[in-house]
């Protein structure tokens, strides 16, 4: 780590990097030095942003649930299949990584909602999901769901299938390829993908107020609380917003820590989990 | 109890039809791209080929029909075979204890936690790690490790063992140790070696099969093709000069015209002159003159000679070995300073008929 080796950084590099630096970090700041911190606890505390919280926990736990169950598959069959459309499949899949949340939400709607393509059909069924906490659910999945794929599906690739192919000569059927093989040797990736999801869900804004609305203990989330606070109690906006970072903060720590001893320095190459993409919220 | 295999992989030139009896063990040797993974792949399942058989033990791996037989097509994914592949290097899965590693097999089989821990300690102590049990890969040896990976291949209980170059990426001190557990275990078991060390096919193999561009070049007793080859692969390995051509007479002529005079006693069983043949020597048996005007008809035995030109010499054990046209000869170094011999130079490689054996292929 230390400075004896030559890096070849240029000094322009460094003083941009600062420039960077004091970009992300200055907003920030000036955030906290807004708190009011006498009044910071029972602003954090108050009914209504208890209940945003929660609601944002348990939607974003559910999102990353969904994210796991669906995107373990899609990331492996991008990996490893080879189909047809294989490199459009990964490019739409991705794509709401780029695209704007609240264009997302409107996809969503004219997908789920009353009117929408699937939701004449579920409305026949009694599920009416526009506007429900399912809802701030899907709108999070959508928006995260890219975090994950792309995470696992550099892990499942530097990783190769050579372990299962041996595994499979050994006697495994596929079921128990991965169960034993391909998913311990991925789950540093796995467990920053969904970590990645998790933030991502977390603050998951735009789309959910579109598809799902701002309903206080159904879609209200905390981000749309801070929102609506911001016109009437800036000071709660801000202590909520801190709240929030804090917990950003505390996620992309646990993605980015550095693998520990117990990942086992092995010589496979894929134990360094290096999340792939940008970065969440 | 026996490996019948036919295949075709038509992108790779590969078309092989192959035999390994009960209890044999087969070392397949050939130069790299030969096909020699493609035959150990398709085997183990990992890979698809385009038309054959294959039938292992009275049990069909696959039958691939050449079109015709539409819907008829039989691929046996590759955890049904029992076919446990063994590569260069061990790939033992680093999340696992090495008794783990080697539990694997058994425990995929279906086989009970504790009988599996079982199995693993009894495997371990076959190939003499029992005591590394505990260890994770990474805090092993590449020798350990592929020690352990040889138990944890058995331990599936194979019909048939696939060795992918199973010593090639272990160092000079763990190769011999794990070349003699090799001998061991694969005494009396089905197996299939592909290696690039003569030394291996000799001490573990009952019968080589030479692969040369997808096709099998020449296949036998391992001693018997070492010291009668018919395929330059298999001459290079004996280290002997190789000269394919048409026999005539007690010699061979090759296309370029050159006749190469061999050993009279050969002749007795060789096939009709016209017929392909090759002549075989040692380089240690060949001379290095500065000219032809060696008096070769004063002792009355007849002598092949060689103009050629000199492209390469090198150290080779306690001699010279001097490389010209396509042939080899052994000479001291003193010799080679007296002669003052150099890349370049036009020198005479003279070698006694009596040296050279001379077959039909």
């Amino acid at each position: 780590m230390g400075r004896q080796e030559y890096t070849g950084i240029p000094g322009w590099a460094r003083a941009l990097a600062a420039v960077a630096a004091v970009l992300v970090v200055l907003p920030l700041l000036a955030m906290v030095l807004r708190v009011d911190w006498t009044h910071f606890v029972p602003l954090v505390t108050s009914e209504p942003a208890l209940t945003a919280l929660g609601l944002s926990l348990r939607t974003s736990a559910a999102s990353t649930v969904l994210c796991i169950v669906l995107g373990v598959p899609l990331a492996l069959v991008l990996a490893r299949d080879s189909f047809r459309l294989q490199g459009l499949l990964r490019s739409l899949v991705l794509l709401p990584l780029v695209l704007p949340p609240v264009v997302g939400g409107i996809a969503l709607l004219y997908t789920f909602g009353r009117q929408g393509l699937l939701g004449r059909t579920l409305d026949v069924l009694g599920l009416q999901i526009a506007f429900s906490t399912t809802a701030v659910v899907l709108a999070q999945a959508f928006v995260a769901l890219p975090f994950l794929v792309v995470s696992l599906e550099g892990a499942l690739r530097t990783s190769g299938f050579r372990y299962e192919a041996v595994a499979a000569t050994l006697g495994a059927r596929p079921g128990t390829v991965f169960r034993r093989v391909t998913l311990p040797l991925v789950l540093p990736g796995l467990a920053s993908g969904a970590i990645l999801s998790f933030a991502r869900s977390l603050g998951e804004f735009g789309a959910t107020l579109t598809f799902a609305g701002s309903l206080q203990g159904v879609t209200r989330t905390l981000p749309l609380e801070i929102y609506l606070q911001r016109e009437t109690d800036p000071d709660a906006a801000v202590a909520l917003s801190l709240v929030l970072v804090a917990v950003a903060v505390a996620v992309v720590a646990l993605a980015y820590r550095r693998p520990a001893a117990r990942a086992g320095a092995g010589e496979q190459p894929t134990t360094t989990a290096a999340p792939a993409g940008g970065n969440a919220a | 109890m026996t490996l019948s295999y036919e295949a075709v992989v038509a992108g790779r030139g590969f078309d092989v039809a192959l035999t390994v009896r009960p209890g044999e063990t087969v070392a397949l040797m050939g130069p790299n791209g030969a096909g020699k993974s493609t035959l150990l792949s398709s085997i183990a399942g990992l890979l698809r080929p385009d038309s054959g058989r294959a039938e292992l033990n009275g049990r069909l791996l696959f039958d691939l029909g050449r079109e015709s037989g539409a819907g008829e097509h039989t691929w046996l994914p590759p955890h049904q075979r029992g076919t446990a592949l063994l590569a260069q290097e061990p790939l033992l899965f680093p999340h696992l204890s090495a008794a783990d590693n080697v539990a694997f097999g058994p425990r995929s089989a279906g086989t009970g936690k504790r009988a599996a821990a079982d199995l693993a300690l009894h495997w371990l102590g076959e190939v003499g790690v029992a005591d590394l049990a505990a260890r994770r890969p990474a805090e092993l040896s590449g020798g350990q490790a592929q020690r352990v990976a040889v138990a944890r291949a058995l331990a599936a209980d194979p019909g048939l063992l696939l060795l992918d170059e199973p010593l090639a990426a272990l160092d000079i001190h763990s190769a011999p140790l794990l070349r003699r557990l090799f001998r061991r275990v694969l005494a009396g078991r089905q197996a299939i070696i592909v290696t690039h060390d003569v030394l291996d096919a000799l001490m573990l193999a009952d019968r080589v099969v030479i692969l040369e561009d997808g096709k099998i070049a020449e296949e036998g007793p391992t001693r018997e093709v070492l010291e009668r080859p018919r395929s330059r692969f298999a001459a290079g390995l004996a280290g002997l000069n190789f000269v394919p051509g048409i026999l005539e007479g007690a010699g061979v002529r090759t296309g370029q015209g050159l006749r190469v005079s061999g050993n009279d006693e050969e002749a007795g069983q060789l096939p009709a002159p016209g017929s392909p043949g090759v002549a075989v020597f040692p380089p240690s048996a060949v001379s290095v003159f500065l000219d032809d005007a060696f008096p070769d008809h004063a002792h009355g035995s007849p002598r092949n000679s060689f103009a050629v030109t000199i492209t390469d010499l090198e150290p080779h054990g306690d001699q010279v070995r001097v490389r010209a046209g396509g042939l080899a000869a052994d000479i001291t170094p003193a010799a080679s300073a007296d002669l003052a011999l150099a890349p370049g130079m036009a020198v005479h490689f003279v070698v006694k008929a009596a040296a050279v054996s001379v077959y039909g292929t």
